[in-house]
């Protein structure tokens, strides 16, 4: 799949945000004032501007109310509203904790709720699609939702919970790649059930419909990020697990705290690269490509 | 709605002979024009007369090359356009309500003054039918001319999606798959149509027939049995040049 950097910087600052949102709805830090506004601030600027950031690839962003409809099929929509609901609610906790002082709980527990299944439903837009079965598993969902939560701990300067949550999260991260390699082969689409020509022999792709390129081959048949996938695998798992972890295991300071959200989301950034750019969709097979 | 209808009074499709189509891409041309000149906002092009060009189509022949393990390889020309069917997964994943599944007759459509450009319905569809349109901004699919055949205003024979009214070769049928008397179901059951990537579990309307068995003819020299064969041994003066090449 194209690598779209639109779709990259919004589900990982998306992700991010609400992940930071999750642990202020907990009450952790359970900050008021100013402190909270900064926390805050940092949560919505991060949350917001992914979901701005994502209507950049469509192709008319000015009709993008309508997509808040079709809750009832659409993972898209569902995600929509979703969102808006939890920066709603967090919005109502959050002034509560910088103006007065106060933490309304029920708030704050519902927000977070809705903060990680806005993260859920984003990871369902993908994890639902049959057509590529590298994002086609349970583990989509649960490396979205680990990312997100890890991140989100380490924003909200939970270090004993951030040093767990990154390692559980690379570990799911590790086992997404693993057993992602081996979806399209499980899939059983081949050009053969493509085209459904197997039974009289062996089918091979000999002209293509048209001599240029098209939407199709832009959108769906992505090449070049996968020649260095097994470099980018290990720099993408030492930027997002390895360094943070030592930065967090010794003596705490803000420069090393700093520095340990730096290289997470550095490597968050390349793993969420290479998830696109890795994922082959099935109509490539129509192509002679993957 | 993006709620898939439970089941559609008609099933209208196409049948495709992969037997007699000639890949010749009349179809393809007919669709853009079809799609281009009428109704609507034209099926834009990027660069038509450029060093790239790039352009939404929606039909689009593929081309394949089929090697059986005896005998010569078979050349199958391969028509694809949108299969409107009835697990059809674009529809459900798309947020605005554009797509959808019409009761009456089961066209897939999308409405373009409700789309938003996602593109997630072309991500859903496993078959490429879908492509969003760079000019418009909106996404583009097969309608199965749903503005010529309830078109009132063309002759009866015109009746039918412009693929099929061109098709020089009769390879493309159209006609209501739910009707198991009518003759594309007909069709369908002597010459054994199939579904295209049936595992991918949407149920495609659209059926593809596949190419019949190439038979094995003989010998098609109708002249052989009167000629002297061809010696293997040369004599003579060719003989003997042949045995001296050997020796050196
Ligand atoms: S062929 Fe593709 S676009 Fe057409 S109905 Fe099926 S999934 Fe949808
Ligand atoms: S591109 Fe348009 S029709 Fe397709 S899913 Fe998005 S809004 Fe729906």
């Amino acid at each position: 799949m194209h690598p779209a950097p639109s779709v990259i910087f919004f589900s990982v600052f998306s992700g991010l945000g609400f992940g930071l949102l999750f642990w202020l709805g907990l009450g952790w830090p359970s900050a008021t004032g100013i402190v909270a506004f900064v926390f805050f601030a940092i949560a919505y600027v991060l949350a917001v501007g992914g979901l701005i950031a994502s209507t950049f690839h469509l192709g008319q962003p000015k009709r993008a109310l309508k997509a808040f409809s079709q809750w009832k099929t659409s993972w898209l929509s569902r995600e929509a509203i979703c969102a808006v609901a939890a920066l709603f609610l967090m919005a109502i906790y959050g002034a509560g904790a910088v103006f007065y002082g106060q933490h309304w709980r029920v708030i704050g527990v519902l927000g977070a709720l809705l903060s990680l299944g806005t993260v859920f439903t984003t990871s369902m837009i993908y994890a639902q699609l049959r057509t590529v079965p590298r994002w086609h598993m349970p583990l989509t969902p649960l490396n979205f939702l680990s990312l997100s939560v890890a991140g989100g701990a380490l924003l909200a300067g939970q270090v004993t919970w951030a040093l767990w949550l990154i390692l559980i999260a690379g570990g799911v991260q590790l086992a997404t790649w693993i057993i992602g390699d081996t979806r399209f082969a499980a899939s059983g689409t081949t050009l053969a059930t493509a085209t459904q020509l197997g039974g009289i022999g062996q089918v091979r792709a000999f002209e293509p419909p048209h001599t240029g390129t098209n939407y199709l081959l832009r959108e769906f048949v992505h090449v070049i990020g996968r020649r260095h996938a097994t470099k980018l695998r290990v720099i993408a798992l030492g930027l997002m697990v390895v360094v943070p972890v030592i930065l967090l295991l010794v003596p705490f300071s803000h420069i090393a705290g700093g520095l340990a959200l730096l290289a997470h989301v550095a490597g968050v950034f390349t793993a969420r690269w290479l998830f696109f750019a890795q994922a082959e969709h099935v109509v490539g097979l129509y192509y002679g490509k993957r | 709605m993006t709620e898939l209808p439970q089941s559609t009074q008609k099933k209208l499709g196409l049948v495709i002979d992969l037997d007699t189509c000639v890949g010749c891409h009349a179809c393809v041309i007919s669709c853009k024009g079809w799609n281009t000149e009428n109704y609507g906002a034209p099926l834009s092009d990027q660069d038509a007369y450029g060093a790239a060009p790039s352009g939404t189509f929606l039909n689009r022949v593929h081309s394949y090359e089929v090697q059986p393990d005896t005998g010569p390889a078979q050349l199958v020309h391969f028509p694809k356009s949108c299969l409107h069917c009835e697990d059809a997964p674009c529809v459900t994943v798309c947020p605005t309500g554009a797509s959808y599944k019409r009761v009456e007759d089961g066209i897939v459509l999308v409405n373009e003054s409700d789309c938003i450009g996602c593109g997630l319905c072309a991500w859903a569809c496993p078959y490429g039918a879908r492509e969003l349109d760079q000019a418009a901004g909106v996404m583009k699919k097969c309608t199965l001319c749903v503005d010529r055949i309830y078109n009132d205003n063309l002759p009866q024979e015109d009746h039918i999606p412009a693929c099929v009214r061109t098709c020089p070769s009769g390879a493309r049928h159209f006609g209501d798959l739910g009707d198991p008397e009518s003759e594309v179901s007909q069709l369908v059951a002597q010459r054994g149509g199939v579904d295209l990537m049936p595992e991918m579990g949407t149920k495609p309307v659209n059926k593809y027939l596949p190419p019949r068995p190439k038979d094995q003819p003989p010998d098609l020299d109708v002249l052989a049995p009167f000629l002297a064969p061809i010696d293997q041994e040369p004599k003579g003066f060719l003989g003997w040049l042949d045995r001296t090449l050997d020796k050196i």
